[in-house]
């Protein structure tokens, strides 16, 4: 038995209508507790790949294997437990008139004792640093909050995988941050995070892994700075590494070396005055 | 052509009629003919509604309060009528399929020409102009829905080039777009601006792009203009940035970071910051 939660065996995905192949030949293990940032241009196969893992669609051929049950053989609606999905705009998930009540949705709707779903909610107002918010309605909330609401209301369906899509898009520095933040919890309590974005910094900073899709095929997998040091890669797929890394890949001393992610750590290695305590 | 100044904006406080607080306060503001401007701030800051003073939109067509003067290529944008200011300031919003409403892409570049009034006879050789400028010659015939996102959002520049205006606002043009589609849009924005000699004005969050291509920059923050000047003399002021929320592209910081002080010479841009680098 292999300990990775999920497992993409030799899948090929054909969407009927058209004929287009939208993945062709995935193979992929995630472990159980990985930060994964999945990457790609708009129609490469990045969600088509996410709506295998629920079971929302079902492999042409080959096996999507979640949390060791086969995805073909359970329904969405089975799988919810198991996996969460977040979607990018928290407007499109948001419908109830208190946040209490809607992180209790989930969990109800999943047939949980009114204990359990009790326990869940206040696990996430403590989580997610929401309780004050309790009953407030949702839609009066900030921005960044609502994104927050639209996470935890998954989270109190307790699933052990967060499947997170564009988590940071149109989202100004100060609600990026939040987000990275939160992502970093997750990770840290166990859960498995999987983040289908365009935003580069974000991978940086969050993943553990990331892969690239390019026309329905995975052409890259390792670490973020691994990744990001693939100029064939990269030129390839006009995907624009975070700037420091750009930076570091340019520089002629460092030349042959993997890219450096961030800031702090460039300067050091160049030798300059560090900021003390930052 | 009267004078260098294609946009004056003097003393302009806005509050949408939904509101307690100005969505803009005291705003003075001279933009260049030619200049390429970026607006950076928080969501809420007062960006968006700055975008829409330049073509009237606020005050004509939105209830707010409204105080100052605002003067586009000589027009006063508060009682000029909306459908005037459209052949001088272009808008783009950041998802281009709110705006694609036709079955093809040249109905969809006509339909501000109808709007104006245009001639119908000239209608066909300005849209495929307008189509040959975003880099979708030939494609009059397409559906814009089948278009990739960067597609859809050169084809709504061309709906509003297809006006001749003379400046372009564009509201986070590439939030929605992948790293092939935002390419595409900030490189024609950027040839429009050096070869066409539009005025272009963009509000985005990520800063990196704003010092790649802006030749100055405004900083909102809760409707007030807090910062101006160009991305060196902006993004060497890091600190008060933060404390706004807001971060300065990694290049700049790297220099802080090594002790850059030379305020003035900071670099802002990957070349520039390897160069620092490698001159140090």
């Amino acid at each position: 038995m292999s300990d990775a939660i999920i497992q993409v065996k030799d899948v090929r995905y054909v969407y009927a209508r058209g004929a287009v192949v939208a993945l062709d030949g995935i193979s992929l293990d995630v472990p159980a507790g990985q930060s994964l940032g999945i990457v790609g241009q708009n129609g490469s196969g990045k969600t088509t790949l996410t709506k295998l893992f629920n079971g929302l669609l079902r492999p042409t051929s080959g096996a999507v294997i979640v949390d060791g049950r086969d995805t073909a053989k359970h329904s969405v609606q089975e799988m919810a437990g198991t996996i969460g999905y977040v979607f990018q705009n928290p407007n499109h998930q948001l419908f109830a008139s208190s946040v209490a009540e809607e992180l209790a949705f989930g969990p109800t709707n999943m047939k949980m004792s009114p204990e359990e779903v009790k326990a869940k909610v206040e696990e996430a107002f403590e989580f997610f640093d929401l309780g004050q918010y309790r009953d407030h309605h949702p839609y009066r909330l900030s921005f960044p909050l609502r994104k927050l609401v639209g996470i935890a209301s998954v989270f109190t369906m307790g699933p052990k995988i967060f499947v997170l899509d564009e988590p940071t898009t149109g989202q100004d520095h100060q609600t990026t941050r939040v987000i990275n933040r939160l992502i970093h919890k997750l990770s840290e309590r166990g859960s498995t995070v999987i983040c289908v974005t365009h935003d580069m910094p974000l991978v940086a900073d969050v993943s553990e892994r990331m892969i690239v899709m390019w026309n329905a095929k995975m052409i890259a997998d390792g670490t973020p700075k691994q990744v990001f040091s693939d100029t064939e890669v990269m030129q390839r797929t006009h995907i624009a590494p975070p700037q420091i890394a750009q930076i570091s890949m340019q520089l002629k001393a460092r030349k042959g070396k993997e890219a450096v992610l961030n800031v702090e750590e460039l300067a050091a290695e160049l030798g300059g005055k560090k900021k003390g305590g930052a | 052509m009267a004078g260098e100044i294609a946009i004056k904006i003097e003393g302009l406080t806005f509050t949408y009629a939904a509101g307690s607080k100005p969505a803009l306060s005291d705003i003075n503001l001279e933009i260049k003919r030619g200049e390429y401007l970026g607006i950076m701030g928080l969501n809420g800051a007062g960006k968006t509604t700055l975008g829409l003073s330049i073509n009237g939109i606020v005050p004509q067509s939105t209830m707010g309060f409204y105080e100052g003067k605002v003067t586009v290529e000589g027009l006063d944008t508060s009682t000029t009528p909306v459908r005037e200011m459209a052949r001088t300031v272009g808008i783009v919003f950041d998802n281009p399929e709110f705006q694609m409403s036709q079955v093809s892409a040249a109905e969809e570049v006509a339909l501000g020409l109808e709007n104006l009034g245009v001639p119908t006879e000239e209608m066909p050789p300005r849209v495929s102009a307008a189509l040959a400028t975003v880099g979708l010659p030939g494609f009059e015939e397409r559906s814009p829905m089948g278009l990739s996102g960067g597609q859809q959002q050169r084809l709504a520049i061309a709906s509003v080039l297809a006006m001749h205006p003379r400046i372009l606002f564009m509201d986070e043009p590439t939030s929605n777009l992948d790293p092939i589609g935002k390419e595409e849009v900030f490189e024609l924005a950027r040839k429009l601006n050096r070869e066409d000699g539009l005025t272009v004005i963009v509000a985005e969050h990520e800063c990196e792009v704003l010092a790649a291509y802006a030749d100055r920059i405004v900083v909102l923050d809760q409707g007030k203009i807090v910062m101006i000047g160009t991305p060196s003399e902006v993004f060497a002021r890091g600190d008060e940035l933060a404390k706004l929320g807001l971060r300065v592209p990694q290049a700049t910081e790297l220099a802080l970071d090594l002790g850059g002080s030379d305020k003035k010479n900071l670099p802002v841009t990957t070349e520039a910051a390897v160069k620092w680098v490698e001159a140090r």
